[in-house]
């Protein structure tokens, strides 16, 4: 859930405060060990946020965590204990990306599509059953579809929980809107 | 003969090159059958059913088993720089897979050593990649959506999910994006746009809009991007010019849509049945004049 507080917190400059060189990034292996390592640094109160990388690191479907730079040595201790130590520790040098926190909402006679970014997941408001995920590139939207679809959004896995990719969050996003909207 | 490489949404699949097949709504590749529902599955069985009715072999298919961790991409991505070397493709469709910029390089450098260098045709995770090599060009087709054409028109973002927010996703503006993406040299050499309306481009700008018939049902069902993207691979495989060939199969896909009455949960292998019928009326339009110049009159191109 913490990485998605993220939009929420859309006009700050700076979520943790700080100049460019206070900072410091974690650079995971892939998505889901940031993922991993965001839940264990919220829960024990670290100012972190997961943001896209600068263009000197990027791979293609990265996400990194954004950490004080004076705190990392008590940072990677907790990451250590909780098994998902970062491969690197980079200074900030260059203007991170912000992620895409714009919603498309359109009705389809009984059906709510919600898209954000490039994902877009469809709910039949009656019932409440996920009835279509379409959208994305990344490998693990065909399988979050497989894992979602026919469910209800009470009863589906999120894609936080079982998604590994940008496109992953991108749908949790899209969830969690078509779940604030058909709860209301 | 053409290529189609991507992922299955099974972590234990195993990687498969080979023919592919479609019996009783699932494909069949090296003994394995597989589920159609989007995704990579979702465009071999377009291409297939495409290829049935155009007189074409079956699609050589590299797939690999991936739920996003990327190992299955990564073991694709070698494989194909192995590989690609001796092959001979008329075209290679790359699709879902984990983007990943320094092995999409080797893979495209290794196709230049090909027995002949194939049309490339990239859709979702393989296009991210392409955009952010900087390689785009070298592409003879990509096919985003609106939301990835956004991020192609975005010289800055690395993945549709980096979109900046000034680049609105909107239809309206989808003329303005195709000249940004030429701009910046982050578009293949053809585009198709898939969308309310589908536009057909290059970098002398819109060539042709596909608006008929409208199924509004179409932008949320899981896999009709695919089904597009498969059904324009096995029409350029008969060497039909990329313009033609996006356009007859941005209107086959809509009328496919259409013969299957969607609702916003109907699934893509309903739509993927009609295909044959769909194909086969647009190309006797075709051959009695593009049904879609006229459609698109009254737009800007």
């Amino acid at each position: 859930m913490a990485f998605f507080d993220v939009f929420k917190r859309r006009h700050a400059e700076t979520s943790a405060g700080g100049a460019p060189g206070d900072r410091g990034l974690l650079i995971f292996e892939n998505t889901s060990e940031v993922i991993r390592a965001e839940r264990v640094l919220k829960a024990r109160g670290w100012e972190i946020r997961v943001m896209g990388p600068p263009p000197e690191i990027r791979s293609g479907c990265d996400l990194v965590i954004e950490i004080p730079l004076i705190e990392e040595l008590n940072i990677l201790r907790s990451l250590q204990e909780a098994g998902v130590l970062p491969k690197d520790v980079v200074p900030v040098t260059s203007p991170l990306l912000k992620p895409v926190d714009l919603f498309k909402v359109k009705e389809l006679d009984r059906y709510l599509m919600v898209r954000a970014a490039n994902m877009k997941l469809t709910v039949d408001k009656e019932t409440k059953t996920i009835v279509n995920v379409s959208g994305g590139g990344c490998p693990d939207v065909p399988y979050l579809a497989q894992e979602m679809v026919g469910k209800t959004l009470m009863e589906a896995p999120s894609p936080r929980e079982i998604g590994h990719t940008l496109c992953g969050y991108a749908l949790q996003l899209a969830y969690k809107e078509a779940t604030r909207r058909c709860t209301q | 003969m053409h290529a189609i490489v991507g992922t299955i949404p099974r972590e234990q699949f195993p990687l498969i090159p080979g023919e592919v097949g479609l019996m009783d709504n699932e494909l069949c590749i090296g003994g394995n059958r597989v589920p159609v529902n989007r995704g990579t599955p979702a465009l071999l069985a377009a291409a297939i059913k495409a290829g049935e009715l155009l007189g074409l072999p079956a699609p050589y298919g590299y797939v690999v088993g991936d739920i996003g961790h990327g190992d299955g991409s990564r073991r694709l991505y070698e494989y194909l720089t192995l590989h690609l070397p001796q092959s001979d493709f008329e075209s290679i469709t790359l699709h879902y897979l984990l983007p990943d910029v320094n092995w999409h390089n080797r893979v495209l450098a290794k196709l230049d050593e090909a027995v002949r260098r194939p049309r490339l045709i990239a859709d979702a995770g393989f296009m991210y990649a392409a955009k952010m090599s900087g390689k785009s060009l070298q592409y003879d087709l990509f096919t985003p959506d609106i939301g990835e054409l956004a991020f192609l028109a975005d010289e800055e973002a690395p993945h549709p999910f980096y979109t900046r927010g000034f680049i609105l996703h909107e239809e309206s503006r989808v003329p303005d994006l195709i000249s940004r993406a030429y701009a910046h040299n982050n578009a293949a050499r053809h585009l198709l746009v898939k969308g309310e309306k589908d536009y057909i481009a290059n970098e002398k700008g819109i060539q042709a809009i596909i608006d008929q018939p409208v199924e509004e049902a179409m932008e949320v069902i899981g896999g009709t991007g695919d089904t597009l993207t498969g059904i324009v691979t096995a029409l350029i495989d008969t060497g039909m010019e990329i313009i033609e060939a996006a356009s007859v199969a941005a209107r086959a896909n809509r009328l496919a849509g259409y013969y299957a009455k969607p609702n916003a949960a109907t699934q893509v292998i309903e739509i993927v049945n009609h295909i044959p019928k769909a194909l086969e009326e647009v190309l006797g339009e075709n051959e009695r004049g593009a049904p879609w110049e006229e459609l698109s009159q009254g737009e800007s191109a």
